[in-house]
């Protein structure tokens, strides 16, 4: 190369023109740095998670009592629908490189139905995590917290987790939703959740058999520590208030900060996967106009797939450290 | 552009797939499973001065960590190779290119994540004498 290449007058197109340092054209070698990058911003989210984590170890959500929904079915089903959408990314992974490879061979049908297979499968995990996110934010057995803001689940006797609708006294309820109309200025309450205060702890005193289970970890079994009676009752009597479901403030799986991290980097997260859908539908709208076979070559379709291949190998750490660990 | 003719990789790439769906299975299956004997840390930490911090220090993973989750961390570092070696086509790269990447994200990746975990650790230490657990 030239020293004085800058000034050539071949080169001054915005893309380097022919030129190819470390033999990638200029827009892939970029897109590999913007990955690099962006690798490194969700490392520090993750990261920064990981700090939480290890600063709460002894009190820290369990993942298989936070995340154990599947579509269509009642009850306690950890790690299955994680593991369908973490197929459902991989899978459009392998129709993009699929994609690619049919780029290479400048067979624009082919790479035409696997462009649209990967947005297929790019939005269905879209749907997936919207399912996960009204699951995680709706709640679903709720939880007691406390006056300095610990959070206390109700068990049976057998140690499983039991939601407060089955076991609260239910009766007339005196209790009305704050709301805009009749606040100081246009202040409005939260929503009232299903069962007072009151009615769990009546419940509770009624049902002898129930007892709570706190946040703490016993350290030897690695399971969340479960209270005598005795030691329940008086736990809750420093109860404050009924919790549904996960916010940025409270949730009913203890530690707020897990809530806070879970939002935050799959919401990131998901905002790649939705900004790489619309690059996908960009790029195969293209691909059908011909604009990439009159080019001869499909490498748009390349640097597309490096950044859809990116979003997937985030979730694959996303995954590991969300849910498995 | 290069214009030299390519030749189909649909089998490795339907081979790669069977791997990483082959690790995920792997993944979820001992995430359910949670077998007793890789719950807990294998060894406990070394006492006595300069060796056994050396000891610590190199058996670290063994010591400070479940197995467990050692063994899904090193899992989801073969799923991203694979991803980034066969989907992403890293092996066409030059040497420069792939060295350029890889390894300024793994170096910096490791350094803050070590400086990370080992102030949220000695965090948690500090803290957690101060929480009250009795009513």
């Amino acid at each position: 190369m030239k020293a004085t290449s800058a000034l050539d007058s071949s080169v001054d197109s915005w893309d380097g023109g022919d030129k190819e340092p470390l033999k990638a054209s200029y827009g892939k070698m970029m897109m590999w740095f913007f990955i690099l990058s962006d690798a490194l911003t969700f490392s520090g989210f993750l990261t920064a998670y990981g700090l939480m984590r290890f600063k709460f170890s002894d009190t820290w959500p369990i993942a298989d009592q936070v995340f154990n929904h599947f579509p269509f079915m009642h009850g306690d089903h950890p790690m299955y629908f994680v593991a369908l959408m973490t197929f459902v990314l991989i899978f459009s992974s392998v129709t993009m490189v699929l994609a690619v490879d049919a780029g290479h061979r400048q067979d624009k049908k082919k790479v035409t139905s696997y462009m649209f297979l990967t947005i297929i499968g790019g939005l269905l995990f879209l749907g997936s995590q919207a399912w996960e996110w009204k699951n995680f934010i709706g709640g679903n057995l709720g939880a007691i917290q406390m006056n300095d803001g610990k959070i206390i689940q109700f068990v049976n006797a057998d140690g499983k987790q039991i939601a407060l609708t089955s076991f609260a006294k239910t009766g007339p309820i005196d209790r009305v939703n704050h709301e805009r109309g009749n606040g100081l200025w246009y202040t409005s309450g939260e929503d009232l959740p299903e069962v007072s205060l009151a009615q769990v702890l009546d419940g509770f005193k009624e049902n002898t058999s129930l007892t709570v289970r706190i946040e703490k970890i016993d350290p030897v079994t690695g399971d969340k520590i479960i209270l005598d009676r005795a030691q329940a009752t008086r736990f809750l009597a420093a109860s404050k208030r009924v919790v549904y479901g996960a916010n940025l403030r409270v949730n009913e799986y203890g530690n707020t900060q897990f809530a806070d991290f879970f939002f935050f980097i799959t919401g990131f997260h998901g905002f790649h996967v939705l900004s790489g859908i619309i690059i996908n539908i960009i790029i195969f709208v293209n691909v059908l106009l011909g604009t990439y076979e009159k080019r001869k070559s499909y490498e748009m379709v390349e640097k597309a797939a490096l950044y859809w291949h990116f979003v997937d190998l985030v979730w694959v750490f996303v995954f590991t450290f969300f849910y498995l660990i | 552009m290069t214009t030299h003719a390519h030749e189909s990789h649909t089998g490795r790439i339907w081979k790669v797939f069977g791997i990483l769906s082959l690790i995920t299975i792997i993944e979820v299956f001992f995430g359910i499973w949670k077998p007793g004997f890789l719950m807990s840390p294998w060894l406990s930490p070394f006492e006595g001065g300069f060796f056994g911090a050396i000891g610590n220090f190199i058996l670290g993973i063994f010591i400070y960590i479940k197995p467990l989750n050692f063994f899904f961390i090193a899992l989801t570092v073969v799923k991203a190779y694979y991803i980034v070696w066969f989907f992403m086509h890293m092996s066409e790269e030059t040497k420069g290119l792939r060295r350029a990447v890889v390894w300024t994200s793994i170096f910096l990746i490791v350094y803050l994540t070590a400086l990370l975990l080992i102030e949220g650790s000695y965090v948690g230490d500090a803290i957690s004498p101060y929480v009250k657990w009795d009513y």
